[in-house]
């Protein structure tokens, strides 16, 4: 028996911190293709070690290997290709939007477009997505019109929020992307709940939800695992970790000590763990979870390696707090890039497209940019009406409201 | 003295409070190495280590219920909650737990925590980095409700809710980090420095809690007003011209009701302003405390100007924020009375 031993209090500390060499030794990278695929019927017990491993596609020469290489037309792959460029570009032009003033936010996912725009573009148009704000990469793949993101970005005129929401917080009901709240975590469970009404319903939708791995301390994410196992929802349950939480590194939320992936085996819930910026990764183990929550399987946890290239947001420097270069010996490479030197490795692309495809991108974004500004900016203040505030609080304006509304014009 | 900004002084009084006091530790989101999104607490996991001061996994729910674990051990825990927006998580803990863990155990354990959290709007942070959610706080028995207007304030009331047994509720309206700030937003921004509130002690002192502080004094009519809106009452009794007695609560509960009762008793007028919506805000238990001590001598009925009952907009904040216009307004009206 130990007795009188002082007891310790730990905190973890991430591997480097700014003017120290960036260090990833903590991630271990197994071959790509050395991941078994169980079939989806497997029963959970019988797949634990899918959420300490990791799945992997591409290897480093752009090959694809292994079990979990989806069937996937050229085209198909084409257009990730594509949205995912066009995410990386439009995350820089708001970028300088915000820079100049014409919006007061933003918030980029560089080095994340893969999860967003193969998740897109792998789930049903009629499934509904619970996204985070770093997801917009599924508004570029399922098409919706930059103009209205950007109309939204610059809260103008054109804003379908009416400028009500910051920058960035879309709500895209036609395109299957659940209104984002800012709240962190809330919305997992609501993922949860929307499956289950499904199952209710009888009807054949399904339901995916997302979080950093930083939320995944709120009791909602929680929440979110135990109704999803309960009521074996059909749900997909993602947790992107991108290690860093603004300036707080993953062990903070308990990283250091198990994967994200394994807290889904408590709950006896499946979970994946997967190389997010290998876009065929993303595809083939969204389609796995995807076709369990369709055959009445239940809910999947995914943990999709990835890292945070940019800043967390136009308010955030994160020399601060992180090796400037950290991003540079990120072990898991550029989404974009792997995928480029795919396509390029089965002889369907060539540098000389892809140079094509970004100019081509580029002259998209910036003429829907034109466009979106044509429709004011926060710059110049052509925002929906001051009266306009008091609408959609309740369905029909209460007395108080229209008092106060009226008292606001008097005041004018 | 040294010239601080509001953040400044809060770091100074934590800084001030962990030199004397061993059980006073803090943590939050991003409060560590990083020194927190608003820079309150930079500095001090260097000079004090990281066993004192360190990074919270997200999640508000068990950053408060830790450190009520923490003070029934005998800590003295002063937390973090990166925005008021996102304390909702931790209202059982403070509502059900902390506020009632000495009433329940007759004082066998205490809850001596110390909530620090940013309100308010003006940044053009929409409906999650806006909000004033005072009266929540104010509507449960057992909490304390501090709400500082300046940096000479700011530390002495934080020194003061840290070294107090009961936990106290500590907002700071983030406007006013850097300077203060009346509502007129296309102007150019005002810093501490030159402001005689911004001179700080370097050391140890206590501004008392519940104690209310007057700005302006005056003879028209009185203004009860905390945190951001003591500017835009003094701007509006500038541009008026109406001779405001302008009082700055400082701590909302417990309420200086002999500074209101005083003032209201010599102007018989009162206006009362606040950012948070109005609906059972705190401008309703202001205006019948005025109208209970008072009654006999007020000329006018009581007047609120305060933030519209919707979520805070984005692109409207101007529209949404009462500045100093609707406040001039009321001013009038009560006058005119
Ligand atoms: C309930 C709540 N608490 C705190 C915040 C402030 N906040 C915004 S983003 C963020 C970090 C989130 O990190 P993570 O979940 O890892 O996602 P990432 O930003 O890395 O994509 C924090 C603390 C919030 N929005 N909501």
């Amino acid at each position: 028996m130990i007795e009188g031993v002082p007891l310790r209090f730990r905190i973890p500390e991430p591997p480097a911190r700014p003017g120290e060499r960036a260090d990833f030794s903590y991630i271990v990278v197994p071959p790509a293709g050395s991941a078994r695929r169980p079939e989806i019927e497997t029963d959970p017990s019988e797949m634990r070690d899918l959420a300490y491993s990791l799945i992997r596609v591409l290897d480093d020469d752009g090959s694809a290997t292994g079990p979990w290489i989806p069937e996937l037309e050229p085209d198909a792959l084409y257009h990730g290709l594509r949205a995912m460029v066009m995410t990386r570009t439009y995350d820089d032009r708001m970028l300088m939007a915000q820079r100049q003033g014409k919006t007061s936010f933003y918030m980029r996912c560089t080095g994340e477009e893969a999860i967003a725009v193969g998740h897109a573009l792998e789930l049903d148009r009629d499934d509904m997505f619970f996204p985070t704000y770093r997801n917009q990469g599924w508004l570029i793949a399922r098409r919706w019109p930059l103009v209205e993101m950007m109309c939204q970005v610059f809260s103008n005129e054109k804003d379908r929020l009416h400028g009500r929401q910051m920058p960035i917080m879309y709500s895209a009901r036609e395109v299957g992307f659940f209104s984002i709240s800012g709240n962190l975590g809330t919305q997992f469970i609501q993922a949860v709940g929307w499956a289950m009404a499904s199952a209710i319903k009888g009807d054949t939708r399904i339901a995916s939800g997302m979080v950093g791995e930083g939320t995944t301390a709120e009791a909602d994410f929680h929440n979110a695992l135990t109704f999803a196992t309960t009521y074996q929802a059909p749900v997909i349950l993602n947790i992107v970790n991108n290690q860093w939480a603004i300036s707080t590194f993953q062990g903070i939320a308990g990283g250091n000590q198990s994967t994200f992936a394994a807290r889904a085996i408590g709950h006896g819930i499946p979970a994946l763990r997967v190389d997010g910026n290998d876009y065929l990764a993303v595809i083939a183990a969204t389609r796995w979870a995807a076709q369990r929550a369709r055959a009445n399987l239940g809910p999947t946890v995914i943990e999709w390696l990835t890292y945070r290239a940019a800043a967390h947001s136009t308010s955030d420097d994160p020399s601060r707090y992180r090796p400037a270069d950290e991003w540079k010996s990120w072990p898991l490479g550029d989404p974009i890039e792997r995928l480029k030197n795919h396509l390029i490795a089965r002889g369907d692309w060539s540098e000389e497209q892809h140079r094509d495809l970004v100019a081509d991108v580029d002259r998209e974004v910036l003429a829907a940019a034109r466009d979106a500004e044509s429709y004011g900016t926060l710059l110049d203040g052509r925002v929906a009406s001051a009266k306009s505030i008091f609408e959609d609080v309740y369905k029909d304006m209460p007395p108080h409201l229209q008092r106060q509304r009226r008292q606001m014009e008097d005041e004018r | 003295m040294t010239t601080m900004a509001m953040n400044a002084a809060i770091r100074s009084a934590i800084d001030v409070m962990m030199e004397r006091d061993d059980n006073v530790v803090v943590f939050g989101e991003d409060i560590g190495y990083f020194g927190g999104v608003f820079r309150c607490t930079e500095g001090l996991q260097a000079k004090y280590g990281s066993e004192r001061v360190f990074d919270a996994p997200i999640a508000e729910g068990g950053i408060v219920g830790a450190a009520v674990g923490m003070g029934a051990y005998g800590l003295r825990p002063v937390i973090e909650i990166q925005f008021a927006d996102y304390v909702y998580p931790g209202l059982d803990q403070l509502i059900s737990e902390a506020a009632r863990l000495r009433y329940r155990s007759s004082a066998e354990f205490t809850a001596p925590l110390t909530v620090r959290m940013p309100c308010g709007g003006g940044i053009h942070g929409g409906q999650t980095h806006s909000q004033s959610p005072e009266s929540l706080f104010t509507h449960v028995c057992g909490l304390i409700t501090v709400i500082p207007s300046n940096p000479y304030d700011a530390k002495g009331l934080l020194i003061a809710s840290i070294e107090d047994d009961d936990p106290v509720i500590f907002l700071e309206p983030k406007r006013l980090y850097n300077g203060p700030f009346d509502g007129h937003h296309d102007k150019p921004v005002v810093p501490w420095a030159g402001h005689p509130l911004g001179e700080v002690p370097d050391g140890y002192y206590r501004v008392e809690l519940g104690s209310a502080a007057i700005r302006r004094p005056g003879d028209d009519l009185t203004v009860l007003a905390y945190g951001t809106m003591v500017y835009v009452a003094e701007a509006a009794a500038e541009e008026t011209g109406i001779d405001a007695e302008i009082i700055d609560l400082r701590t909302l509960l417990p309420l200086d009701t002999d500074t209101i009762e005083a003032s209201v008793a010599k102007t018989g007028r009162c206006v009362i302003v606040h950012e948070a919506t109005r609906t059972s805000g705190f401008g309703a238990e202001l205006s019948a405390t005025v109208q209970e001590l008072c009654f006999y001598h007020l000329e006018a009925p009581i007047e609120r100007v305060t933030g519209w009952d919707t979520p805070y907009p984005h692109a409207q904040e101007w529209d949404y924020f009462p500045g100093p216009a609707r406040v001039g307004a009321a001013y009038r009206r009560v006058i005119a009375a």
